[in-house]
């Protein structure tokens, strides 16, 4: 328990990970929440990428960490301008109501 | 022994900011539990010593990406719903199925992270970056600047096509806004826009005839 390893932070990344899936399905809010919660999966793939970095004692854990960030960026981005196009079109986000992107 | 506490200190914080990003009702305040569980997980990186992308966490999310956030939920007026998980009975019969989806997830996970303990040679925690005297940032730039220059011009180029498809998207016209014809105004001819009067004393000048 005090001796802080790899396996600890692998263990923190998964339950954000499992929180972040949970948000997914159980929403039933708004849009917003759902992207909420795959910022937070892409957090737990971070913690995951730089725990092994380190302990691997390998850079590239951390460089791909630095792109994913901008990945997650770019996408948060487009993600809320879809959705302030949407409200202004259809009036509502909530997830019930929003059955025009029917695939 | 402080790592230890500093580790649970920071993973209790960042744990139950998650499940309240999901869980509580007004969506403000789950942008701000999403601010509180990056600050924590940045404060774990720089912990671990990532300190180049702790500050970079801080910088980009908490300094764009929530404010982001928090701006669209601002903007579109939907704080005010409220949650209704257990009301409506349409998405009651989704629960179970997201529970037993993420718990699955979580036990595959805990079952990988167990296959690492088989293999204890794999982790040498003796060479914990103390290995060479330059800083994390340092050996990060020498990295990234050499062997991943492709990648990283290419996540810039995703950067902008996401700047200009976010303008693209909420950009639109609006009818009887003021605008500036740069056109109009760079092509104004001295002749049109100034005009010489002699004005007799005593008479003055009518302006708008």
């Amino acid at each position: 328990m005090i001796d802080i390893g790899l396996g600890h932070y692998l263990t923190l990344g998964a339950i954000i990970f499992s929180i972040g899936v949970i948000g997914i399905f159980l929403n039933r809010k708004n849009i917003i929440v759902i992207l909420m919660s795959i910022e937070l999966i892409l957090l737990a793939v971070n913690i995951n990428l730089v725990a092994f970095s380190i302990y691997l004692n390998d850079l590239s854990g951390q460089i791909f960490t630095l792109f994913i960030l901008t990945v997650a960026a770019a996408e948060a981005a487009i993600g809320l301008a879809i959705i302030v196009v949407y409200f202004r079109n259809s009036g509502t986000i909530r997830v019930e109501e929003i059955d025009k992107l029917k695939g | 022994m402080a790592h230890a506490i500093f580790f649970y200190v920071f993973s209790t914080i960042a744990i139950i900011s998650a499940i309240m990003v999901t869980a509580s009702k007004n969506t403000v305040h789950s942008v701000f539990f999403l601010i509180l569980d990056f600050i924590s997980v940045s404060c774990l990186f720089i912990m671990i010593g990532a300190e180049f992308l702790g500050m970079i966490m801080l910088i980009v999310y908490v300094g764009a990406v929530a404010v982001l956030f928090l701006f669209v939920v601002m903007m579109l007026n939907v704080a005010q719903q409220k949650n209704q998980w257990f009301l409506s009975e349409s998405s009651s019969k989704h629960i179970p199925i997201g529970l037993i989806i993420s718990t699955l997830i979580f036990f595959e996970l805990i079952i990988v992270i167990g296959g690492w303990k088989y293999k204890p040679d794999l982790l040498n925690n003796e060479n914990l970056l103390t290995k060479n005297a330059l800083s994390n940032t340092h050996s990060l730039g020498q990295v990234l600047y050499t062997d991943y220059i492709h990648i990283f011009q290419i996540s810039g180029m995703i950067l902008l096509v996401a700047m200009i498809g976010a303008i693209v998207l909420t950009f639109r016209q609006r009818e009887g806004v003021k605008k500036q014809s740069y056109l109009k105004q760079i092509s104004r001819e001295r002749s049109e826009g100034v005009e010489l009067i002699n004005v007799e004393t005593n008479k003055g000048v009518r302006v708008d005839d």
